[in-house]
């Protein structure tokens, strides 16, 4: 680990400022991944500035439009246990507790959640190549083992894959993403907040350089009727997901009016596609349906020497989880 | 002397066990002195290859740093390769931590940074540039078959004898048998990983003198490699390792850790730490990766005709690492034609080491899988075609089992599990919309009983001290040993106190293959046998109205006095005894010698039927271990509390063999990429459900006195068959590759 400066921002101007005089720094909340990323001399940042203290970003509050706004500081089992969470947006709180350790959740922040890095093995492992952290030494991945890395969106600069559940759910649910810059305050879409690897892997997501995440915006559609959240992977908990579903669907009359499909563990980004969603619009919740959404998702998979199996995989748990989801009858 | 078991038997909770949940008990890298200093471990990144440059200016100019050891600046050590190795050095060369430039193994260790934090040591560490020349490298064991050869042998032989000579015609006999079954087996690398980390304190004291906190199985071992390898007195050599937070086998030998920080030690005339981080842990002894092949065939009746099983397991190319693999098949059924062959490829590895029930838990899993495919094939009940195959023998030796209670493990095992409500097809049984396996399997592991000293003392406040340098790595060492004292003086258990981990105690053999209930416990009873004797001769000058003729079976200790059998006026405390010599205390030392003339007769051996339950969800592969139960026949039981705690560690690492974890080699790099615990999966509490344990009564006088078999091993062994022919009776599908991942499960 190297050594750093700290500094304790007031506010987020405060933080902008301090960033703009140490472009080197981090900021620091729950600290979860980047404090692993410092011991494993990964992330080598000159200075971190502490945004705990920052107020008015660590409550959820609902809005005017009958949404819900997630502070960025707020620790992801508060988020999770917040009755307003569980009882209109059940699907996040799922989701959220599909993820990581009790005390990481009661560490972990939901912007920092948002941002944490992959899980890669070689992106950790600073003895060998790794584009995501050294930008043009190559991907030890691609001919490497591979099982838990991603079969859409990769290239072959990286394959990684991004490892939030929470993600997922919020991917599903239609989030956006507030952010504070030193110039402006912006809000970007929750399908392009996150990045695919590309020619520059290197960059997980669109945030620019000293931008901080001030909160998340649910859209007042809930999906609390028909949802589910499905997590596959090598032990019951604290395992990264090799496969995750979030689906949230609307039906009436018996058919799904509205359809969300949002995959973990298999890309770069939490994963959806519309096209599979507007598939299943006016179909019966039945498991043929989910297994042709399925397949129009995964038309354009790619499999690698150790993760083929993630195909199959995913294609089981869309159409489990879409069953999961249109059976379930609790509000 | 006949010994009233009050407490032998009984159920009572760890005496250490307040000091530990509480963060009194104290480990290797908690014991401050003033101005310690850290070290901290820089480790090769390439596998094989030369050092071509090493350049230390930078964190040596870092304030704070004292000094960055290398190869380059170290103070010279012993010469010969001998003096390296430690108790359970296994044939060949023992690593020598900064001897020369070559790279042997990624993660080797290759520099100590020594400062005056923890955290300046571990940044100096990152800024010190190393240049390498590279070689190529091998450590792939199933691309290098073709270089198995057979193991050199050498003292750890004793311990790990090789094959039996081959029997009969095995080859021919499988082709004329009724029934077949046959399999390919491979098992991966995988890290002990014991809680805590890999540590050493050493103190320096004036004249040179060390005292070293480290974490060991056996505080004797690393005194004897510290003096041999630094050219140390012994009496300036004290060990001491109070407490151990798991070891599991990889505490047996002394890890280069310990080395370094005596190094740097010696060299500043300083106090000197030195840990391992969580990565370290990956970067010595492991259990080895293996290929294992069997082939086992029976006649119509199910009897067993032929066994052939062979492994070839991975060493280091300084080191023949070897197990006892393949020898259990014929210990435990009998066959005429019989060819077992153990085979070792040397890579750029590190030396493998011991991990629990070295061998057993990897040769009964193949052994146990082709029984259950053998008893398939011949339409028998796996446990039917376990009893027609039936011996008291060890056919292996033809020597008798000096006890052997497997069959009442089947019957009580079995009605515990409900095993006769088993429908025998696969695919057959489901609840809830997934497939459930019964599936079982036999363990086995050797009762060994080594000779080892303790002594015991009783002071003038009427306590009773009893003492060895043996360890306590979580299973319970204290609390038994106590036990065993407390009976054999009569005393109340909370008014004796058993000490351990300290090399200015009397000498007793590393922590290991079960053997230390056996053999510290007879130390233990040998030294308050001894002490009984000293109390009545000296009851005699004291007191001799009551004891003048008194022989020693005319008396009994009891209620923390001596007294004449039978009576309740007869009799004296014994700390008035104490008082009476003037002196603080009367102690006696005295060593446990094993009855090899009897011992050797017999095949001394502890047994166990598991049975589990397995419930699949094949569309996912997801594999859920529900129940499991694991009748085990071990002797006498000394404490059923901890042991039960021992049996179900056991069990939960059987789960985690065959289902989770895995050291993941890339074998471009040859470095280890799992190397955390995030990565690296051992079971999550949500991994586990019911375990029972039973213990099936055995008696023994044959293994030793107190009829003590050790139960270190036994809780694994049959567990990793057992899942496996679970989920074979669950799927219909053999899965051979452990561990047994979802990837593998999941339907086609």
């Amino acid at each position: 680990m190297t050594p750093f400066k700290y500094f304790l921002a007031k506010n987020t101007s405060d933080a902008s400022f301090l960033f703009e005089n140490h472009p080197r720094a981090s900021f620091i909340a729950g600290g979860t991944n980047l404090i692993d990323l410092m011991k494993e001399n990964v992330s080598r940042p000159d200075t971190l500035i502490d945004i705990n203290k920052i107020p008015g970003i660590d409550q959820i509050e609902t809005l005017n439009n009958g949404g819900l706004r997630l502070g960025a500081l707020v620790k992801n089992a508060d988020t999770a246990y917040n009755e307003i969470v569980r009882q209109k947006y059940p699907l996040l709180s799922d989701a959220i507790l599909a993820g990581a350790s009790a005390q990481l959740r009661n560490m972990a922040t939901n912007g920092g959640n948002i941002l944490q890095r992959t899980r890669c093995y070689y992106f950790y492992d600073t003895a060998v190549p790794c584009n995501k952290r050294e930008p043009g030494s190559g991907c030890s991945a691609v001919g490497g083992y591979n099982r838990i890395h991603a079969i859409l969106g990769a290239s072959e600069n990286c394959i990684a894959v991004f490892p939030s559940d929470m993600c997922v759910a919020l991917a599903a649910l239609g989030a956006s993403v507030n952010i504070h810059g030193s110039q402006n305050e912006r809000t970007i879409d929750f399908m392009n907040f996150h990045r695919l690897p590309g020619d520059t892997p290197h960059l997980d997501n669109n945030l620019q350089s000293g931008e901080l995440i001030t909160s998340i915006d649910l859209p007042p559609e809930s999906f609390n009727a028909h949802y589910s959240y499905l997590k596959l992977r090598d032990r019951t908990s604290y395992a990264f997901a090799l496969v995750s579903v979030a689906t949230a669907l609307k039906i009436e009359g018996g058919l799904i009016k509205d359809a969300r499909l949002a995959l973990g563990g298999l890309a770069h980004k939490p994963w959806r596609n519309t096209l599979a969603e507007d598939f299943l619009k006016e179909k019966d919740p039945i498991a043929a349906n989910f297994a042709e959404a399925a397949d129009i998702i995964l038309e354009e998979a790619k499999g690698y020497e150790h993760n083929a199996f993630k195909i199959n995989l995913a294609k089981r748990a869309i159409i489990r989880n879409g069953l999961t989801a249109a059976n379930l009858k609790k509000i | 002397m006949s010994l009233d078991k009050r407490y032998f038997g009984k159920s009572i909770s760890r005496t250490d066990g307040h000091a530990k949940v509480t963060g009194e008990a104290k480990y290797a890298a908690e014991f401050n002195v003033p101005d310690l200093l850290y070290g901290y471990i820089i480790n090769s990144t390439i596998t094989k290859g030369e050092i071509k440059r090493i350049n230390t200016e930078k964190a040596a100019a870092l304030k704070g740093v004292i000094k960055v050891f290398t190869h380059e600046n170290r103070d010279s050590t012993a010469w010969l390769n001998l003096k390296y190795a430690d108790m359970d050095a296994p044939p060949g060369i023992p690593f020598k931590p900064l001897h020369d430039k070559k790279i042997k193994y990624n993660g080797q260790p290759i520099a100590l940074v020594v400062a005056d934090s923890f955290e300046l040591a571990r940044y100096a560490a990152t800024i010190v540039e190393i240049e390498y020349d590279i070689e190529g490298h091998h450590t792939d064991l199933q691309r290098n078959l073709d270089q198995a050869r057979a193991p050199k042998k050498g003292l750890a032989s004793f311990f790990k004898p090789g094959p039996p000579k081959p029997k009969g015609d095995s080859n021919r006999a499988f082709e004329n048998a009724a029934f077949k079954a046959s399999g390919k087996f491979i098992h991966g690398m995988e890290h002990h990983n014991p809680m805590e980390m890999f540590a050493s304190t050493v103190v320096y004291e004036n004249g040179g003198k060390l005292i070293i906190y480290d974490k060991t199985q056996g505080a004797v071992n690393t005194q004897l490699y510290v003096a041999n390898v630094f050219g140390k007195a012994f009496k300036n050599v004290r060990v001491i390792s109070p407490y151990v937070g798991g070891a599991f086998g990889a505490a047996l030998r002394p890890q280069h850790q310990l080395f370094l920080a005596v190094m740097a030690s010696l060299d500043l005339k300083r106090s000197v730490r030195v840990s391992m981080n969580r990565h370290q842990m990956f970067s010595f002894g492991h259990r080895p990766a293996t290929v294992q092949t069997t082939r086992f065939g029976a006649d119509r009746a199910g009897k067993i005709q032929s066994l052939y099983h062979q492994a070839i397991g991975e060493t280091s190319r300084f080191e023949d690492y070897s197990e006892t693999v393949v020898n259990w098949a014929n210990m435990i059924y009998p066959s005429e034609n019989v060819k077992l062959d153990y085979k070792l490829v040397p890579l750029d590895v590190a030396s493998p080491m011991d991990m629990r029930a070295p061998g057993g838990a990897t040769g009964l899993h193949p052994i146990e899988c082709t029984i259950d495919e053998l008893a398939h094939k011949a339409g028998i009940d796996p446990v039917e075609f376990r009893l027609i195959n039936y011996s008291s023998l060890d056919d292996s030796s033809g020597k008798p089992y000096s006890s052997k209670e497997l069959k009442e493990c089947f019957r009580q095992g079995g009605e515990k599990f409900g095993w006769d409500k088993r429908n025998p097809h696969p695919r057959s049984m489901q609840r809830d919309g997934k497939l459930i396996g019964w599936g079982m399997a036999v363990g086995i592991w050797e009762a060994f009983h080594l000779p080892a000293r303790a002594e015991a003392r009783i002071e003038i406040g009427g306590k009773l001290i009893v003492s060895s340098a043996t360890a306590d790595i979580g299973t319970g060492t204290y609390t038994i040993m106590a036990q065993i004292a407390a009976d054999c003086m009569g005393m109340d258990v909370n008014n004796v106190e058993f000490r351990l981990g300290d090399t200015d105690m009397p000498l007793a053999p590393i922590q290991g293959g079960s053997f230390t209930a056996a053999s510290v416990g007879m130390a233990v009873q040998a030294a308050c046998i001894g002490l009984q004797g000293k109390l009545l001769r000296q009851a005699k000058k004291f007191k001799p109205d009551i004891f003048h003729n008194a022989k020693p079976e005319d008396i009994e200790f009891a209620g923390e006095s001596l007294r004449i059998k039978g009576t309740a006026s007869n009799m004296i405390p014994l700390k008035d005894i104490v008082a009476s010599t003037g002196q603080k205390e009367i102690q006696s030392r005295k060593t446990g010698v094993p009855k090899a003339f009897k011992q050797r007769k017999y095949t001394r051996c502890a047994h166990s039927a598991v049975f589990v339950e397995v419930e699949v969800d094949e569309d996912f592969g997801l594999v859920k271990v529900t129940r499991i139960v694991n009748a085990v026949a071990a002797g006498k039981i000394i404490n059923p509390k901890t042991a039960r705690s021992q049996i179900l560690g056991g069990m939960v690492w059987g789960i985690s063999k065959a289902l989770r974890e895995e050291s993941i080699l890339d074998h471009r790099f040859g470095r280890i990429i799992n190397s955390s615990l995030a990565e690296y999966h051992i079971p999550v509490n949500a991994d586990i459900n019911d375990l029972e344990v039973i213990f099936v009564d055995e008696d023994d006088s044959i293994v030793n006195d107190l009829q003590i078999k050790g139960i270190g091993e036994i809780g694994i062994v049959g567990v990793p068959p057992a899942i496996s022919n679970a989920i074979f009776h669950a799927t219909g599908k053999r899965i051979y590759d452990l561990p047994i991942t979802l990837d593998k499960v999941m339907s086609k």
